[in-house]
């Protein structure tokens, strides 16, 4: 005790006494603390109830109180009603951070998911409790590891009919009217092109599992995904925006050294200060 | 006299400002009168001619013809790495890739590409630097031939038309203009193989009353309920699929080939379903849709782009290719854009197994104007 006691006043001891106290106090408490639920053993019940309350706060201001929409004096809406419109539609919004918008505006672009995950499935549950509508896939719905090439080629004729107009054909989006653009694919998760699918996010029509089965679905995203991996054989691609992009770097990047090599060509060049001898 | 003393003659009188005007032809007439006292401002001439460096240093000479024989070797060299990247990388989809791009088509390209310029940079650099340096003065002369010239050939032909008889002997001279002339008819008569005549194919499609509407790609005819709120889909007739008939038997699509192709480029349709609430329809045309579900040409009134973007909550349809936007929701009314026909519609109903069906074929030819339609 010798020890201790000689050395109890040094001015490291106050602390290393606080210290010891906040780790036996810490740890004290894991041991004995009540054991909390996990995530999954939540029930449906109370998923729903922490979805209404995120949907409350977050996403009421819109969309209403009860999800029922609210309409402008203009007739327009200022959020649509979202009773059916499925946990897909949900998962997409919020999942890609779409959803909750920055401001009014003439599209909701991608951006930082507002929420974490936990949040989004009591939202999804939420919206999901209101009305039938689709459900988020399973994986097994658009993991296209396993794809065959057959399933590509077709996945890539039903791109090429139904998704190109919009998405470019190379998946790297393209412009709508008033402002309004259909994004690139080809940084999007294969779940969120399902959904997008599924739901018709904003412009983007339905494309319905009775018209385009979930396999044909499936076989889509694997096309898209082969797209993503694809390297530019050609050399740079230049975005892969079609005849536009092309043009303004040929014009700007290859008349331009043109011009450039014509006025070396006929510049009268450097001359010697002195005469001939 | 020689090229080169030629221009030194003419550049050694230009800087004294004493053009001989007489030295130049005719066409240096009208400039006689005023000699170089009478004009207002003095010809000032071509400046001093001053010597390149390389003219003066002979070390910057020897520099230059090394740079200038570095360019050439340094192609030389590309052309032969060209050559073995040939053969060390693999093209295609099984090839290596760098930096995202196919190695074959980068080296293949850059090694190629380089070596050319460098020859081109090479040359001009030669030139600049190292070959004869002299400005030259050349003046204008008159475009026409000397006066002898001009009778010799006069009288060529006169001689020959006298010999040939061509004015005299008219049976011969008229035979001849007819053959000539004649021969225009085989190139008319040579047209008619670009193709029949179009007839009234532009106004028709394949469509007829009874005709399934199905799936582009797959084939699956289109039941109302399958197509939901704010869909579309792209359609086709069911006669270009392989298809069962009414009493269970396979039938075979009735066009292939190059025929299928064209006929697929008319009756191509898109279907969109829109709340029905939101539909305004021409008039006469109240019965044309099921349940908000709407049916249209594919094919751009303008010019024949196919067209599908569709956004489902404006219910335009807009064209890539010029802009023109179709509102769907009021008959396929032009909203904007060049083009000044709406899109042409197609009436629709149920049969009996439950599937959409075309009531007629289009009312009016799809796709661009054209001379006959007016």
């Amino acid at each position: 005790m010798k020890f201790l006691s000689s050395r109890r006043r040094h001015p490291v001891a106050g602390l290393l006494v606080v210290l010891v106290g906040l780790i036996a106090v810490g740890v004290g408490y894991s041991a004995f603390r009540p054991a909390v639920a996990d995530e999954t053993s939540k029930t449906d019940t109370e998923l729903i109830a922490e979805g209404r309350q995120v949907f409350v706060v977050g996403c009421s201001s819109c969309h209403g109180l009860n999800a029922e929409g609210v309409v402008t004096k203009s007739g327009t809406n200022n959020g649509p009603p979202l009773i059916g419109v499925g946990a897909a539609a949900v998962d997409f919004q919020v999942g890609t951070g779409r959803m909750p918008m920055q401001r009014p505006d003439t599209q909701a672009p991608e951006k930082q998911p507002a929420y974490n995950e936990e949040e989004t499935a009591a939202l999804a549950a939420y919206i999901a409790s209101l009305g039938p509508g689709p459900a988020i896939p399973a994986e097994e719905y658009y993991d296209t590891s396993e794809a065959t090439v057959e399933e590509i080629v077709r996945g890539g004729a039903y791109f090429r009919t139904n998704c190109t107009a919009c998405h470019n054909y190379a998946g790297s989006g393209g412009a709508l009217r008033d402002g309004r653009y259909a994004p690139s694919l080809l940084d999007v998760d294969s779940k969120y092109i399902y959904e997008a699918m599924l739901t018709g996010p904003q412009q983007m029509p339905i494309f319905s599992d009775a018209v385009l089965s979930p396999e044909e679905k499936r076989e889509v995203i694997a096309y898209i995904n082969v797209l993503k991996a694809e390297p530019a054989y050609g050399g740079s691609d230049l975005g892969s925006l079609g005849p536009v992009g092309e043009g303004l770097w040929g014009w700007l990047l290859g008349i331009g050294s043109l011009v450039l090599a014509a006025v070396w060509i006929a510049n009268n060049g450097a001359r010697a200060a002195k005469p001939k001898s | 006299m020689s090229q080169d003393k030629f221009h030194d003659d003419d550049f050694e009188r230009h800087k004294a400002g004493k053009d001989n005007p007489e030295d130049y032809g005719e066409s240096s007439e009208p400039m006689a009168g005023r000699g170089a006292e009478s004009e207002p401002i003095r010809n000032p001439g071509l400046p001093e001619h001053a010597p390149r460096p390389t003219d003066v240093d002979e070390t910057l000479e020897r520099r230059a013809e090394l740079q200038v024989a570095m360019m050439f070797i340094g192609a030389s060299a590309l052309a032969l790495l060209f050559c073995v990247a040939y053969f060390v990388f693999e093209p295609g989809v099984e090839g290596e890739t760098f930096l995202g791009v196919g190695a074959s088509n980068l080296a293949l390209g850059l090694t190629l590409g380089l070596a050319m310029l460098l020859i081109g940079i090479g040359a001009i650099q030669w030139a600049r630097k190292l070959m004869g340096d002299h400005e030259i003065v050349e003046h204008r002369h008159g475009a026409a031939s000397s006066d002898e010239d001009r009778e010799e050939a006069l009288a060529a032909f006169r001689q020959g038309s006298e010999e040939s008889g061509f004015g005299r002997r008219t049976l011969i001279r008229n035979s001849l203009l007819g053959s000539l002339g004649l021969l225009g008819l085989p190139a008319v008569v040579l047209l008619g193989d670009l193709g029949p005549l179009p007839g009234d194919a532009l106004s028709h499609t394949v469509w007829r009353r009874g005709v399934r509407l199905v799936n582009d790609v797959d084939g699956q005819p289109l039941r109302p309920e399958a197509i939901l709120t704010g869909q579309l889909v792209n359609g086709q007739p069911e006669l270009f699929f392989e298809h069962v008939g009414p009493d269970g038997e396979v039938i075979e699509p009735e066009y292939e080939g190059s025929e299928l192709l064209v006929e697929e480029s008319k009756a191509a349709v898109i279907v969109v379903r829109m709340r029905p609430e939101d539909i305004s329809p021409p008039k006469g045309r109240e019965d044309w849709g099921i349940d908000g579900i709407l049916c249209f040409s594919k094919i751009c009134t303008h010019v024949g782009c196919p067209i599908s973007l569709w956004e489902q909550q404006t219910h335009q349809l807009l064209c890539p290719c010029h802009q023109s936007t179709f509102n769907l929701a009021a008959g396929g009314r032009v909203d904007f854009g060049p083009a000044s026909r709406s899109l042409p519609q197609l009436p629709l109903m149920v049969d009996d197994e439950g599937y959409l069906v075309a009531v007629s074929d289009f009312q009016e030819p799809v796709g661009p104007s054209f001379w006959e339609r007016g």
